[in-house]
């Protein structure tokens, strides 16, 4: 477990980290809480020729209150993330999505956007992220720009990020009230996600007003359960009523076969555990 | 004599050194001017080496020497496998570097020696081996109809078949005569699943060739035949090894073998004349390190209506691998007289087939051919019990040995020493409240909840403390089971103890402490046990087969009574006494009828000055006991499961375990306790968890623990254990072995449980490992052929 040799840079700022980016050439990766990048390092999967380190960038790490959503570091760890205040009030479903995440020591190191940008399709924060309809500001050569996250997650491992770009916060709108849930499914406890479901419901005097609900694991990307949103919209607040709606979890989706489980069997865990998460959310 | 420290449950004396971060493993050995090692390993599971060009790697910074098996030819001979189970086995040669050919994916083909450890990982994608592929067989069915050939130069993928059979033995009658007239008969096939015994420390091992020894450390549980092997299969002289077994991080059975990294980092140590490491990755532990299980149970089981069990045949294909290891060829052996368990019917026939395949070999894996059978019975009993309609406890109760009719000589042709079946599910059944959790069976039934319940029972024996030299004899295996110990006392009174059985978490260092702090009257924390050094412990067998306590345990008390007998004729001396007249009680000698005494600590002094010993006394107070016993231990017990199975999704979660053993007298409930609570997890991980796959070119899948799923604390339930005792009658303790028991029973009590759960809804049989997925297509499957009853 010893990865092949590679140079080295920790850079104090997102400017000096662009300018390290740039100066390093093709032959790159970004370094931030590194538990998949170092894995797959000492496994010489991935042998870049240098690391450019983001774990001194203070400015990268930390919540903050930004009106109607809120501003989250890309280096903010998942423990972070599982516990802090503004995020339990606003987004509960970052936080119980983040409690998930492998074991403390990983959720300690890991880092929220590191976990966006390795876009690992059994990975835990995109679907939320997806659900939350968040926007992800990238810091590049040209200045910033802006993604949404439909836009962001483009397939295995593969995200709008361009090559000298650096994810540097991901905003996330506020979804005060709603009910949370975050429904994962492995063997054993830790395990990437073999399906999973995020689920946000606004629920309005017995019934439900707005769903979002985004599913791990059932593509190459995070996928949003849009016939169970538009079905659940107006429905009763009822077990029935969103089994009914759940039934439509599948449709769109394009889940791998691996030896946890084939396809047709992600498509129906994906019924099952959408029901269970939305019942859960709307505190049935 | 007082009884103060066996059955007390002292905490255990490694712990605060392991705890604290200060254990030594092999990896942690660093030596002047030592090099380190990385093996180039074949990607494919069988093909010709046509060349190796190395002349890359040998010129990579800090490169000293590259090896490959031509370099090698000479000296490195065939690895051993020192169980011929029949005089016509087969076996391939097995070297420990690939010369020709390799034979499944992981094998070594070449070796790097370097400065640095990252020199030599940096060297492997150097080396340039140019290979021929060829057809792989990896399957059993398919391997036994010899048509793809793991070895084309063996001519067959067959190594041995071995047969038991009653009626030829005179144990019991003919098989065919119970099968004919059968008013049931069963037929079933089971899969014991492959699996990789996962060991917590990666093996490694450190040679240094520079003394008059050649010091071997290495991560094993066989210092002893480790060394007896390496100087056979490299023709050193054994005088010229000493092996070393410091701190070692579990084995499971997995570091019971001779390794060809072992043999490798020898032969390197004397190429270059310095001191070699070479530590294993994780992936590389998990590909080339032997692999457990692998076995097709084909077995038919004959009843009469009213149950009652009247003969078992037992067609078994076992998988060696691509080759033989130590005891690769026996482990099927050692099942085989399992297969009757605890009952007692009158006709057994076991056929076993021992098949080549192009994967890594197999070998010992904690329970070794025990787990297989008692997996077989238990799921047969339950089996005979849904044909019957009665419930699967009362199907066992009618079958098994009563408690009255110890001594039992079995089918199987052993004869076990103490038992009380009655007793332990009497007690577990209590535990359970099996009543209540089969009436909530019902109501879930009847309510069709999505959540089945099922109960699983798993009422087993094994025989372990392996053991009476003779019996491994006649079964052609090439070494004896007797285990050694020497017992000093210093002139200061503490003891030293010297046991040959070398722990690798085991706990003896506290065990043998209590044993002879009881025997010699002396306090616990003055008694030290040293171990694992063949320097230092000149004889022994080492440690598997739960024979610790057993074998190496009861030397330990042999020969602490050779010193008690020593200090005697000493105390008679000193106290102007006769022998006779001498008592021994806490630690104290004296004399009969009067009020003097000498502590053990004054005798120890005298017998090491010398000065006033009787004529012909050897000064000193030590002694050696080799200990060979006259039969194997049979723990028993009685294991219960409540499984929950999510219909929706598959899962199956285990809402209560119970199990009560019996090992015999207990030494220290606390190392039994944990070894219960590491066997059950053991067991239930190939219930519900573990699998190595392989992919159709023979790569291994289940390559990391990303895929190898062992499972981990939140993954298993809240154990209750409890315990019977009934004494062995063959040591003088009353012992009996306990290392493997959790695994043994656990693993058809958890799958028992399941079925249970579904059968009612059409489904008959899952594979382990049970896993969601699997359950779910059961369940499916049944829907779809309307098989609910």
């Amino acid at each position: 477990m010893i990865p092949s040799a590679f140079d080295y840079s920790a850079p104090a700022t997102v400017a000096e980290a662009l300018g390290a980016l740039a100066d390093a050439g093709d032959d790159v990766k970004l370094l931030a809480g590194g538990q998949s990048l170092i894995p797959v390092m000492k496994l010489r999967l991935a042998d870049p020729a240098m690391v450019v380190d983001l774990g001194r960038i203070g400015e990268l790490s930390g919540v903050r209150d930004d009106g109607d959503a809120l501003l989250i570091g890309a280096m903010t760890t998942h423990h972070q993330i599982a516990n802090d205040p503004l995020i339990a009030e606003h987004v509960p479903l970052l936080a119980k999505a983040a409690a998930t995440v492998a074991d403390p020591q990983v959720r300690h190191r890991g880092t929220f956007g590191g976990a966006l940008v390795h876009a690992d399709p059994a990975g835990d924060m995109p679907a939320p992220v997806l659900a939350a309809d968040a926007t992800f500001i990238l810091a590049g050569p040209n200045g910033e720009r802006r993604v949404a996250a439909a836009d962001f997650f483009r397939g295995y491992f593969t995200t709008a990020v361009d090559d000298g770009e650096i994810l540097t916060h991901i905003r996330v709108p506020k979804y005060t009230g709603w009910g949370a849930h975050y429904e994962k499914f492995t063997r054993v406890a830790q395990q990437w996600s073999i399906v999973a479901v995020a689920a946000m419901v606004r629920v309005e005097g017995g019934t439900i007003a707005e769903a979002r609900i985004g599913l791990t694991n059932m593509a190459s990307t995070p996928v949003r359960a849009a016939a169970v949103e538009q079905a659940l919209v107006g429905a009763p607040l009822t077990r029935e009523a969103i089994a009914t709606a759940s039934a439509h979890a599948a449709e769109g989706t394009d889940p791998a076969s691996d030896l946890n489980g084939d396809a047709a069997y992600r498509r129906h865990l994906a019924e099952v555990l959408t029901k269970r998460a939305v019942i859960a959310a709307a505190g049935l | 004599m007082t009884v103060t420290e066996v059955g007390r449950a002292r905490l255990r004396k490694e712990d605060a050194h392991l705890i604290t971060g200060r254990s030594r493993y092999t990896d942690n050995i660093t030596l002047p001017g030592m090099l380190h090692l990385a093996m180039v390993r074949s990607p494919f599971a069988h093909a010709k080496i046509t060349s190796i060009d190395a002349s890359a790697a040998k010129s990579s910074p800090g490169v000293v020497a590259v090896l490959t098996g031509a370099d090698v030819a000479a000296q490195q001979g065939s690895l051993p496998n020192a169980w011929p189970i029949t005089p016509d086995q087969k076996a391939p040669a097995h070297p420990a570097i690939a010369v020709d050919a390799v034979a499944f994916a992981g094998e070594v083909v070449a070796c790097i020696i370097a400065r640095s450890a990252a020199a030599a990982r940096d060297a492997v994608e150097l080396v340039d081996v140019s290979y021929e592929e060829l057809p792989v067989v990896l399957d059993l069915e398919e391997a036994l109809k010899d048509e793809v050939l793991a070895h084309p130069d063996l001519g067959t993928n067959k190594s041995a078949t071995w047969v038991f059979d009653s009626g030829e033995a005179g144990t019991g009658k003919p098989i065919a005569e119970a099968l004919d007239g059968a008013e049931v008969l069963i037929e079933r096939t089971f899969y014991q699943q492959r699996l990789i015994p996962a060991f917590m420390e990666p093996r490694s091992t450190v040679v240094d060739p520079t003394g008059e020894q050649i010091t071997v450390w290495s991560a094993t549980q066989i210092p002893h035949i480790l060394r007896l092997m390496l100087a056979l299969t490299l023709g050193i002289p054994e005088s010229k090894v000493r092996v070393i077994a410091p701190d070692v991080g579990g084995g499971f059975g997995g570091k019971l073998q001779v390794t060809p990294e072992e043999a490798i980092t020898v032969l390197a140590a004397r190429h270059t004349g310095k001191p070699c490491k070479y530590t294993e990755t994780r992936s590389e532990s998990l590909m080339a390190a032997h692999h457990g299980r692998a076995q097709v149970q084909k077995v038919k089981l004959s009843a009469t209506k009213e149950g009652i069990v009247t003969g078992l045949d037992v067609h078994l294909l076992a998988d060696m691998g691509a080759y033989l290891g130590l005891v690769t060829s026996g482990v099927p052996i050692l099942g085989a007289f399992m297969y009757n368990s605890i009952y007692k019917f009158p006709a057994y026939r076991f056929e076993c087939t021992n098949l080549f395949t192009n994967k890594a070999w197999t070998d010992a894996y904690r329970g070794a051919g025990r787990p297989e059978a008692t997996f077989a019975i238990e799921r047969l009993m339950d089996e005979l019990a849904v044909e019957l309609g009665v419930d699967p406890l009362a199907v066992r109760e009618k079958n098994w040995i009563k408690h009255e009719e110890f001594p039992f000589t079995t089918v199987a042709g052993l004869e076990y020493d103490s038992g009380n079946y009655e007793a332990a599910t009497a007690k577990a059944l209590e535990l359970f409240g099996y009543d209540e959790l089969r009436a909530e069976q019902a109501r879930r039934r009847e309510s069709n909840d999505p959540v089945q319940l099922g109960i699983g029972i798993s009422t087993f024996t094994e025989m372990c403390g392996l053991a009476p030299s003779r019996v491994l004899g006649a079964l052609s295996y090439a070494a004896g089971g007797w285990e050694h110990a020497q017992v000093r006392v210093l002139p200061t009174g503490n003891i030293e103890v010297v046991t040959g059985s070398s722990a690798h978490g085991q706990g003896h260092e506290t065990a043998w402490s209590q044993l002879v702090a009881d025997r010699l009257g002396v306090p616990f924390e003055n008694v030290e046990v040293l171990h694992g050094d063949t320097q230092i412990s000149q004889r022994g067998l080492d440690t598997y087969g739960s024979r610790s306590l057993t074998v190496g345990g009861m030397a330990v008390l042999a020969a602490a009574d050779k010193v008690i007998e020593k200090a005697k004729i000493v105390a008679a001396h000193m106290m102007e006494a006769s022998e006779e007249d001498i008592e021994f009680a806490d630690g104290k000698f004296s004399v009969k009828g009067t009020d003097q005494s000498t502590a053990l600590g004054e005798i120890a002094f005298a017998a090491f000055s010398g000065h006033n010993l009787p004529d012909g006394f050897e000064p000193n107070l030590d002694s050696d006991a080799t200990y060979d016993p006259q039969n194997f231990s049979f723990p028993h017990g009685t294991h219960l499961a409540a499984m929950e199975v999510d219909t929706e999704t598959g899962r199956v979660t285990i809402r209560k375990y119970v199990c009560v053993d019996d090992v015999g007298v207990v030494v220290n409930p606390l190392i039994v306790e944990g070894q219960v609570h590491g066997g059950l997890a053991q067991g239930i991980a190939q219930a519900l968890y573990e699998e190595a796959v392989h992919d159709d070119a023979g790569t291994l899948v289940t390559g990391s623990f990303v895929d190898y799923l062992v499972p981990s604390a939140p993954d298993l339930p809240h154990f209750t254990t409890a315990r019977t005792e009934t004494p062995s009658t063959t040591n003088q303790l009353g012992a009996k072995g306990v290392g493997e028991a959790g695994t043994i029973a656990s693993t058809p009590a958890i799958v028992n449980g399941v079925l249970d759960a579904v059968r009612h809804l059409g489904v008959k049989d899952i594979k382990m490992p049970c896993s969601p997925s699997r359950v779910w297509a059961a369940l499916e499957e049944a829907k779809m052929t309307g098989g609910v009853q």
